[in-house]
């Protein structure tokens, strides 16, 4: 049981503390402004261009072969240089690369994990929310394409997206889950509209409506066989889950320590219950790294697609709203004028606990899956 | 990095696992059964777990933290009644001191409140406490010596009851005294006291991290077999939900615990202290309500004394308070980035 570096994990943060030196974008924090997604996309291909993106992932599809635990040292090196968080794509790509073909891997995969292309996910709908299998998206074949016909909404960085990657019914004639595909459908056609979501700390480019109007997607494009989208949606959404996919662990990491030097600066202007919030961030932040760390290492002889990403999800989401309260609490609320980052990332920690499947649903899975309580 | 137990600390784990498993009390009333306290007494002297850290050869420990943090786990878990943390503990001290291991059981003693080492002369007569009181005859202080400290020992009382069921605490006898430790070899400084702290702080938190294994495992069982409303309460969203948060923060608290006794003799002194303060608010935090839901889940059942659930709770709150529960803790994590005092978030 180790948490500390070998030597070559150790000259592989030294190289990577010294690039991070030299390239670090300084982007507003995540989530907080849409100059921070503007920004997001080169930075994905700044890092993938150095060789720091995707570290565990195949060669092949442009990963580095690295093994999992690689990503803690990126996450803890990125805290430390106050860089921004690796993007979020991982869940899209284990997707792929547990239930797409030899031939979409080759097609697509690159271009995802180098940050070429950009992606979304177009799962959630109007009245399919956790409810994700009542799903309405309409997929008719005709000739070699699938026509495509439905609303999706909550779609994370569809203003900005080349491919989506949908799920629709194919077959409404069996039982829901049995019914779905999946399609990775090319988001540059007009009868593909898409309309910003102003979330409740004003950012307008992360979410957003989908509307398939007849579009069209080549048969080549679905993902696995009819009937099998729900499967990889479950992978997709495990995936999701996990703040070791996700690249979280820098996140709260470097907010955290942000407002550590806030209060560092000034101790006197602080008061107790103020840096007991933020002396809980810090531990929680603390605790999610050491998670991870678990949970990377458990990898190392493979990776699984289990259930424990509920866990994960419910303590990032913890940690998330812990470091909000935080945020809160040190960088005030009420200020009638400037800078309102804080209670931007504030804001924003609310939907971590809906997005990706909402806490709720997560209890049920650890419920049912984990503690293997009797189905209600 | 590879975070996963190694095979030899699985097989040690089992071992903890299999002793606990036979010999631990399944019920409140085994408490009471002297013969089987006995045998598990001497189950644990035969593993010679309590001598982990005394001093190998080269000054250091036999075994690292991460070993007294697997058996303190499995421990906790099965509400072991024996003497453990005391005398690990004082088996440390003696190793950094250069004194040779003790030749009969042995524990050491802690401030009125538990949140900090005993040091005489000081109040051992207004409270100071004997940890792991059964069965040990006496208990190291630290006695000041300039800005470093020296040990000392001093006779073990009668050990009394207290809030937790399975370990007990002891004063000592009027008229005892503090007589210097012999062979010892060097005075210990401030990086000594911040490993030897961060060590029981580690060990106290896996002991934690095994109580509300216990304590999910014990909640879980009941709410798969107890029935109401012609189903059993465990199908119940409200119930699945409190049990799903009780698995969630033990296994956060399983993550920075085992984060912690890495780091106890990994890191420089006050990185380990560091981490160890942070692990320690977190599963103070985390056991507590751990405990409260698994009597919650059992109903007026668990607000019986025959049920364990209150057993957990008890050897929960013992484990806080020693060295320091979440107050002292996060005033600790705060202090390692240079914010605030020492203790004034208690």
């Amino acid at each position: 049981m180790n948490f500390g570096d070998s030597p070559e994990e150790l000259a592989f943060r030294l190289r990577l503390r010294q690039w991070l030196g030299h390239n670090n974008p300084g982007l507003p924090p995540s989530s907080t402004s849409d100059e921070y997604w503007a920004g997001q996309a080169a930075w994905h291909q700044t890092l993938y261009d150095a060789g720091f993106f995707g570290l565990s992932w195949p060669k092949e599809v442009g990963g580095q072969g690295l093994p999992s635990v690689y990503d803690v040292i990126l996450d803890e090196e990125i805290i430390a240089a106050g860089a921004p968080p690796r993007p979020s794509v991982g869940y899209l790509v284990q997707g792929l690369l547990r239930h797409g073909n030899e031939d979409l891997q080759r097609r697509f995969l690159p271009g995802l994990v180098s940050g070429r292309d950009r992606w979304c996910q177009g799962f959630s709908e109007p009245d399919a929310g956790s409810d994700l299998a009542s799903l309405r998206t309409r997929a008719v074949r005709e000739g070699s394409e699938y026509v495509i016909t439905g609303h999706k909404v909550w779609t994370s960085y569809s203003d900005a997206a080349d491919w989506c990657l949908v799920l629709a019914r194919t077959d409404p004639d069996v039982p829901k889950h049995r019914g779905i595909s999946a399609f990775i459908v090319p988001m540059g056609q007009p009868a593909i509209e898409q309309r910003p979501l102003r979330m409740i700390n004003g950012i307008t480019r992360e979410f957003g409506e989908v509307i398939f109007d007849g579009a069209r997607v080549d048969a080549a494009n679905m993902v696995g066989e009819p009937g099998e989208g729900w499967r990889l949606a479950m992978t997709v959404v495990s995936h999701e889950r996990e703040p070791g996919e996700l690249g979280y662990v820098a996140r709260y990491g470097k907010l955290v320590n942000e407002l550590a030097h806030i209060v560092e600066g000034r101790p006197d202007d602080y008061g107790p219950e103020q840096r007991r919030d933020l002396a809980w961030a810090l531990v929680e932040a603390e605790m999610l790294r050491c998670h991870v760390s678990r949970r990377l290492s458990d990898r190392l002889d493979g990776l699984s697609h289990g259930p424990e990403g509920s866990v994960d999800k419910l303590l990032m989401t913890a940690v998330e709203q812990a470091v909000g309260h935080a945020a809160l609490s040190i960088g005030g609320a009420a200020g009638i004028e400037g800078d309102d980052t804080w209670l931007r990332v504030y804001l924003y920690s609310r939907a971590q606990s809906v997005m990706g499947g909402t806490s709720q649903i997560q209890r049920n899975l650890i419920a049912n899956r984990i503690l293997e309580l009797p189905s209600s | 990095m590879d975070v996963r137990l190694s095979p030899e600390q699985v097989t040690l784990r089992d071992a903890a696992r299999q002793v606990v498993d036979r010999l631990c009390p399944q019920g409140v009333a085994q408490l009471d059964d002297a013969e089987r306290a006995a045998k598990l007494d001497a189950a644990v002297v035969t593993s010679g777990w309590r001598e982990l850290r005394t001093s190998s050869d080269d000054g250091g420990p036999w075994a690292s933290a991460v070993e007294v943090a697997v058996v303190a786990e499995e421990l906790g878990r099965g509400l072991a009644d024996t003497a453990f943390l005391g005398p690990t503990m004082a088996a440390d001290l003696r190793r950094l001191a250069g004194a040779p291991p003790a030749t009969t059981p042995e524990t050491i003693a802690l401030g009125p409140d538990l949140s900090e080492p005993a040091v005489a002369p000081g109040p051992l007569g207004l409270g100071a406490v004997a940890l792991d009181a059964q069965g040990a005859t006496s208990a190291l202080v630290l006695l000041p010596e300039g800005d470093r400290y020296a040990i000392g020992t001093i006779t073990v009382g009668h050990p009394t009851a207290g809030v937790d069921l399975t370990r007990s605490l002891a004063g000592f006898p009027a008229g005892a005294t503090v007589s210097p430790l012999e062979g010892v070899s060097r005075s210990l400084g401030p990086d000594d006291l911040a490993r030897w702290r961060s060590l029981g702080l580690a060990v106290t938190c896996a002991d934690l991290v095994g109580v509300m294994r216990g304590a999910v495992t014990l909640a879980c069982d009941y709410a798969r077999s107890r029935r109401q409303y012609g189903a059993a309460i465990g199908s119940f969203q409200a119930v699945q939900h409190l049990l799903a948060d009780a698995y969630v923060a033990m296994e956060g608290s399983r993550s920075i615990a085992l984060h912690a006794a890495w780091a106890v003799d990994a890191l420089d002194a006050p990185g380990a202290l560091e981490a160890a303060s942070a692990a320690k608010a977190y599963c103070a935090r985390a056991a507590r309500s751990v405990c409260e839901t698994a009597i919650q889940v059992h109903g007026g059942i668990g607000n019986t004394w025959e049920c364990l659930a209150h057993v957990f709770l008890r050897r929960a709150l013992l484990s806080s308070e020693v060295l320091g529960g979440v107050g002292a803790n996060l005033s600790r994590v705060l202090a390692a980035r240079g914010i605030g005092g020492d203790d004034e978030l208690r």
